[in-house]
């Protein structure tokens, strides 16, 4: 399976990245051959092998009381973000 | 025009359940607090953190189910739905894709002309809400808060159903009574805590197929779930008669202009790439926690209804309207055990009629109403006893409310008891007849109406007072000059 253009400038897309004209060649060719040695696997019989997303088998989720636990720490948290204004985190602009 | 087109809408309910901490980090879930205070390292997606998932959601997801006949499943996927957005720290939203914690169940919604429709629910999941970005007062520039993020969501999808905006809104209404009910949700609308995605499409009536639909986002009250499904038809309809054809993709209702717009930024939006969260287990739920669950279900709106009308003979209406909120229904409960049976009917109307205006009036919870149970069975037994009028019972009603006394202190206060004596309402009658001889023998010359007149002029003379009953039937012999 070989990747086109518009498949890797969407994938990039999705993923926030800006791709130039210059690295798309390098990108098409290399994502490729990832999917390609990935797609060996389909090759493998797994009809009557149920799907594992969890390597634990057998276990399953821990639940825990419903208590608050947590106190307000946000002039710590934020004296990592680059801007802040009236407790708010400042991101450039979105609107619908 | 409308009649050659079957309307599809199908809702997506978000209710925020009412747990104290957040769904998957020991946060508080408090709304209102300053921005940010109430987000931590896993809510800010802190590298190295793992989700935990709160107990007390699985059990109200649980609740829910069990409350809808739905099947709980016994073992749920938490699943990643990826997106890019700055109100969403971690990149994605922690939901549930293939393997929901509820699944198909139905609801029995009453709609306006009294029948009754059955709307699927084809699921319900866990997940976790996002922020809130805030773009005033900011130049080029938003301003996030995390508060709201990792808060418990159920997320409650219907079946392409209802084929009407007044059907929709009767079944959002009867979820909203439901969630209430069962605690699980505090209903607040004004606060996003319950709040619905419509999908509406159309077909020429008689198709199979469905149309290509349209999801409106974000819809925070039942008035606006209404008038932006009516507005979505309509420019569906006009777009495909005119020509056009439907574009599946998302909208926003803008209330002040009362229309949907497209909602460009999403042109990829719908690639979620969702898959199983590493981080979080399947979640398992054993027989003995759907019992314990199970145990904790109050009285349904359904059976409350069913019961008010059986054992107080109301019409079907007055029984849905007296079941819509727990709280409403114990007032009416509280008021009839008091009463008797006998008096449910009068008790119905007084808590639907001048309790529930005064109420919705004065923004007044019914929990802590200004006229409590006791004191209004304090009023109306005074209307059975006929000391009062039913007319002046409002009176004294209003004077309860805002004086907060007992009826009978506000009736002796106010000099409001009934007149039943005979010969005293005699007397006013014929003040009154002999005040008005031209009245008089108009009346006997056939002009029937001016009963009316005379009625009125009793009643003003004795502010009111006069049993209506005995003034009637005394003022008949007197006018017809047979005493």
């Amino acid at each position: 399976m070989s990747l086109t253009r518009q498949d890797v400038a969407k994938i990039a897309h999705l993923a926030r990245l800006s791709i130039t004209e210059q690295e798309m060649p390098v990108y098409v060719t290399s994502l490729s051959s990832i999917v390609n040695f990935v797609d060996e696997l389909s090759r493998a019989q797994t009809g009557d092998v149920l799907p594992m997303a969890h390597p634990l088998d057998g276990q399953h989720q821990r639940l825990r009381a419903d208590e608050v636990s947590e106190s307000d720490n946000r002039e710590k948290y934020q004296s990592n973000a680059p801007q802040v204004q009236a407790g708010l985190y400042v991101v450039p602009r979105v609107i619908e | 025009m409308m009649s050659n087109w079957e309307v599809v809408i199908g809702l997506e309910i978000h209710a925020q359940l009412a747990t104290k901490s957040k769904i998957f980090s020991g946060s508080a879930t408090a709304y209102g607090a300053p921005p940010n205070s109430q987000a931590n390292l896993v809510d800010l997606a802190y590298p190295g953190v793992l989700p935990v998932l709160n107990a007390e959601a699985v059990r109200m997801a649980v609740k829910f189910g069990l409350s809808i006949g739905a099947e709980v499943a016994r073992r749920s996927v938490f699943a990643r739905k990826n997106y890019f957005y700055p109100d969403l720290p971690k990149g994605y939203q922690i939901s549930q894709y293939e393997l929901p914690v509820v699944k198909q169940g139905k609801l029995a919604v009453m709609l306006e002309d009294g029948t009754v429709k059955v709307v699927g629910v084809t699921r319900a999941h866990l997940e976790e809400d996002a922020g809130k970005s805030l773009h005033e007062g900011l130049a080029h520039a938003s301003g996030i808060d995390l508060n709201r993020a990792g808060t418990p969501l159920l997320e409650i999808v219907s079946e392409p159903d209802m084929r009407s905006a007044k059907e929709a809104v009767a079944y959002m209404k009867k979820i909203h009574t439901l969630v209430r009910y069962l605690e699980i949700c505090d209903g607040n609308m004004q606060e996003g805590s319950f709040r619905c995605d419509a999908n509406v499409s159309v077909r020429p009536r008689g198709r199979e197929k469905f149309g290509t639909r349209a999801e409106i986002k974000n819809l925070n009250s039942f008035r606006f779930v209404e008038k932006a499904i009516n507005y979505e038809v309509a420019r569906q309809i006009e777009l495909i008669e005119c020509g056009g054809s439907v574009v599946q993709e998302t909208r926003l209702y803008d209330s002040d202009k009362d229309e949907t717009r497209s909602m460009r930024s999403k042109e990829e939006a719908n690639d979620y790439r969702y898959f199983p969260d590493p981080d979080l287990l399947p979640v398992h739920i054993d027989e003995s926690f759907i019992d314990a669950v199970r145990a904790t279900l109050p009285e349904l709106p359904d059976d409350k209804a069913a019961r008010f009308s059986q054992e107080f003979s109301l019409s079907a209406y007055d029984a849905g309207v007296l079941s819509a909120s727990r709280e409403l229904g114990a007032y009416f409960e509280a008021v009839v055990v008091q009463m008797g049976p006998a008096h449910a009917k009068l008790a119905a109307n007084w808590v639907m009629g001048e309790l529930s205006s005064a109420l919705n009036r004065d923004n007044v919870d019914i929990a802590v109403s200004r006229v409590s149970p006791a004191q209004l069975k304090g009023l109306l037994t005074r209307i059975v006893d006929q000391t009062i009028s039913g007319k002046i019972a409002k009176e004294v009603f209003d004077a309860m409310w805002s004086e907060g006394k007992a009826a009978d202190a506000i009736i002796e206060a106010k000099g409001l008891k009934q007149i039943t004596d005979t010969g005293a309402i005699e007397g006013v009658i014929d003040a009154v007849i002999a005040a008005n001889p031209k009245q008089l023998a108009d009346y006997r010359s056939g002009k029937d109406k001016l009963f009316g007149f005379f009625v009125g002029q009793v009643m003003k003379a004795t502010e009111g007072k006069a049993n209506p009953a005995q003034l009637n039937e005394l003022l008949k012999a007197k006018l017809g000059g047979s005493a």
